[in-house]
């Protein structure tokens, strides 16, 4: 060993005396000084009132959109899947691209309230039961998709390990039966962690209930929850450990979805950076969607105290970081299909940004790559508005970032006889807009009825939960 | 007819209950408990508990699921119905992994769920507590102690002297009304 000394060994302790470091000043995650009792009211308040004239307008929209996928289906059921412009050589088409987009929306709840969570971002917080109701329904959304695609819609039940009448089993080879356990075990883990954050919330509006109804639906809801501080250790832990099962699940579902590309050997999908690609679009898609939902409840509800400019500013940068790691992604596709030498592969890349499908292409790129880069700027991120503008740019890029992967790759593979050119119908266009309604009708319900934000976990992080009674937490 | 359940306190503060149910535990009590908003920290060594057994129930679940997956796969595609499939094996620990993995988690999550209702004793609708006239407060903003008359140290003077001399606002008895 060596006797050089480094220059930390000869600094003088004495020094740190006279340095000032700057004060860390924690922005206080509730503003306004608000007290444990405000936020009980504020939340509860929101369910217990009567309905806002503006909620029964935006539902009744949106059952009227939603009914455009009702009609959808029932035309698709009865007249065959061919309603549906998928054909040779594009047989997945807007099904599988509306498929990836729902469930990437899902991802950001689930990053909320259970990566962040462990991460100790107290942050997430007031946002936490939001974004789990919208992987709730945002799943839900994505699974009517791959449910019709299969055609005849009642024998779907054949992907699940159940006995039938065939005394066929499913394939366990395949992607796509991965894809159902994933995608089933998301969804079903997903309402079980929403449903227990939930419980302690639901026994403080049965509490506080004076209709029968309302005594019986939260009480039946709530489990006999009774704040006992037994109740929370376990409780605690049980959140914990769900956010600690979460965390590998909702990296592991959008793997197994980019597996559904990836396992194939078609050029442009056959590659390795599918699945941490389609994670980082994933949480980036989610969070733009959280930014659409969040941003206007805030102001209906007047909720500028609990979920503060700080949250928009974070929800911003992750957009960023996200939008960028998935900008990375796209020139790495590009760069390897280069390196790789492979001439079908670079064929493929060359023809997405340049090919049939050019102009998709492009809007993918602006809105995924250049758009959340304006969130480098605080003047943009304060500027609630815009980014409610960018946020939905974000979500228009992500469902192209689908549709781009999907068609280029079908329409033009190995065999130039085989080319084709896809395009939807109106069957498809409907459908699809009509699951924006549908996914409308659950938040609505939801807003309405349910707790909009964990009172329980908001009151933590407030200066009123240290036993220690320290005024900065 | 109605009978003791045990007697209440309330606190107005996280630190008012937190050196409070310390002091209840040093006198020797056992059949207690504290009625929070939200879960104090700290309040669980205060209280002389130690880590939840929740923990148990996940890996049982985990573990269950991770071996039905694997059963699952070995029955359908290897004993049962052989099919060869693109020249891949009946059954390997390798390619159905994902099935595996989602099995793992799922049976995990359901197990923590069902783990933390267990050892709550949950669902039970009816429950004394839920007799105070003020126990939503305590879903609210307020604290409650409260010591059952069926631990051993219990004595209606003398805990209800402990609770006022801890700061406890109206202590009172708890009333379990029965048929």
């Amino acid at each position: 060993m060596s006797t050089v000394k480094t220059a930390s060994d000869q600094a003088d302790p004495a020094i740190l005396g006279k340095i000032k470091p700057a004060p860390w000043i924690d922005k206080p995650l509730v503003e306004n000084k608000r007290n444990l009792h405000w936020v009980t009211e504020k939340i509860c308040g929101i369910v217990e009132r009567k309905t806002p004239v503006w909620w029964w307008w935006c539902f009744i929209l949106a059952l009227c959109i939603a009914s455009f996928t009702g009609m959808g289906l029932v035309y698709l059921v009865s007249t065959g899947v061919g309603v549906w412009g998928n054909s040779n050589p594009v047989n997945w088409g807007w099904a599988i691209v509306n498929f990836v987009f729902w469930i990437g929306i899902g991802h950001a709840g689930t990053l909320i309230s259970a990566v962040l969570c462990l991460l100790k971002q107290k942050w997430r917080t007031s946002i936490n039961r939001a974004s789990e109701a919208m992987t709730v329904f945002a799943v839900l959304c994505a699974g009517i998709f791959p449910l019709f695609h299969v055609g005849r819609v009642w024998f779907a039940w054949w992907l699940f390990p159940i006995p039938n009448s065939n005394a066929i089993w499913p394939q366990f080879r395949s992607p796509l039966e991965w894809d159902v356990f994933a995608v089933s075990t998301y969804a079903t883990v997903s309402i079980l962690f929403w449903y227990m954050g939930m419980i302690p919330d639901l026994a403080v509006i049965r509490d506080r209930a004076k209709e029968t109804w309302r005594k019986y639906f939260y009480g039946v809801l709530s489990m006999g929850w009774r704040n006992a501080n037994n109740h929370w250790r376990n409780f605690e832990m049980a959140y914990l450990l769900l956010a600690g099962l979460s965390t590998p699940l909702v990296l592991s579902v959008h793997t197994i979805v980019s597996f559904d590309f990836a396992v194939a050997n078609l050029p442009g999908w056959h590659t390795t950076i599918f699945p941490p690609y389609f994670v980082a679009g994933a949480i980036f898609s989610g969070f733009g969607m959280v930014l659409t939902l969040l941003l206007p409840l805030r102001s209906l509800f007047g909720l500028h105290d609990l979920i503060t400019q700080g949250h928009i500013d974070n929800i911003c940068k992750i957009t960023l970081a996200t939008g960028t790691m998935v900008g990375y992604a796209y020139s790495m596709e590009f760069f390897i299909a280069w390196y790789g030498a492979n001439s079908y592969e670079s064929f493929a890349f060359i023809n997405r940004a340049f090919g049939n499908y050019w102009w998709a292409y492009w809007i993918m790129v602006s809105c995924n790559v250049i758009s959340p880069q304006l969130f480098w700027f605080k003047k943009i991120r304060d500027n609630t508005p815009l980014v409610w503008i960018i946020s939905i740019f974000v979500n228009i890029g992500m469902w192209f970032e689908r549709f781009v992967i999907a068609n280029t790759t079908l329409s033009r593979d190995f065999l130039p006889s085989s080319w084709g050119y896809y395009s939807p119908t109106i069957v498809d266009i409907f459908t699809f807009a009509g699951t924006f309604g549908f996914f409308s009708v659950l938040f609505l319900l939801f807003i309405r009825f349910l707790p909009l934000m964990p009172m329980a976990e908001v009151k933590m992080v407030m200066p009123q939960a240290d036993p220690h009674g320290s005024k900065n937490h | 007819m109605d009978i003791k359940y045990g007697i209440s306190a309330t606190f107005n503060s996280a630190k008012d209950i937190y050196e409070a149910a310390g002091e209840v535990r040093k006198a020797g009590y056992t059949n207690w408990e504290c009625f929070t908003p939200m879960p104090i920290h700290g309040l669980d060594a205060q209280m002389g508990l130690g880590r939840s057994k929740v923990p148990c129930f996940t890996l049982a679940g985990g573990i269950t699921g991770f071996f039905t997956g694997m059963l699952i796969v070995w029955y359908m595609n290897e004993f049962d119905y052989p099919l060869i499939v693109g020249g891949k094996p009946y059954f390997s620990p390798i390619y159905p992994f994902p099935v595996f993995y989602e099995l793992t988690i799922l049976f995990a999550a359901f197990g923590t769920l069902f783990g933390m209702f267990f050892l709550n004793r949950l669902p039970r609708h009816n429950h004394p507590v839920f007799e105070h006239p003020n126990f939503g407060r305590t879903g609210d903003d307020k604290f409650m102690v409260v010591i059952e008359v069926d631990d051993p140290k219990f004595d209606e003077q003398e805990t209800t002297e402990l609770l006022r001399g801890l700061g406890g606002k109206s202590v009172s008895v708890i009333r379990e009304p029965i048929e």
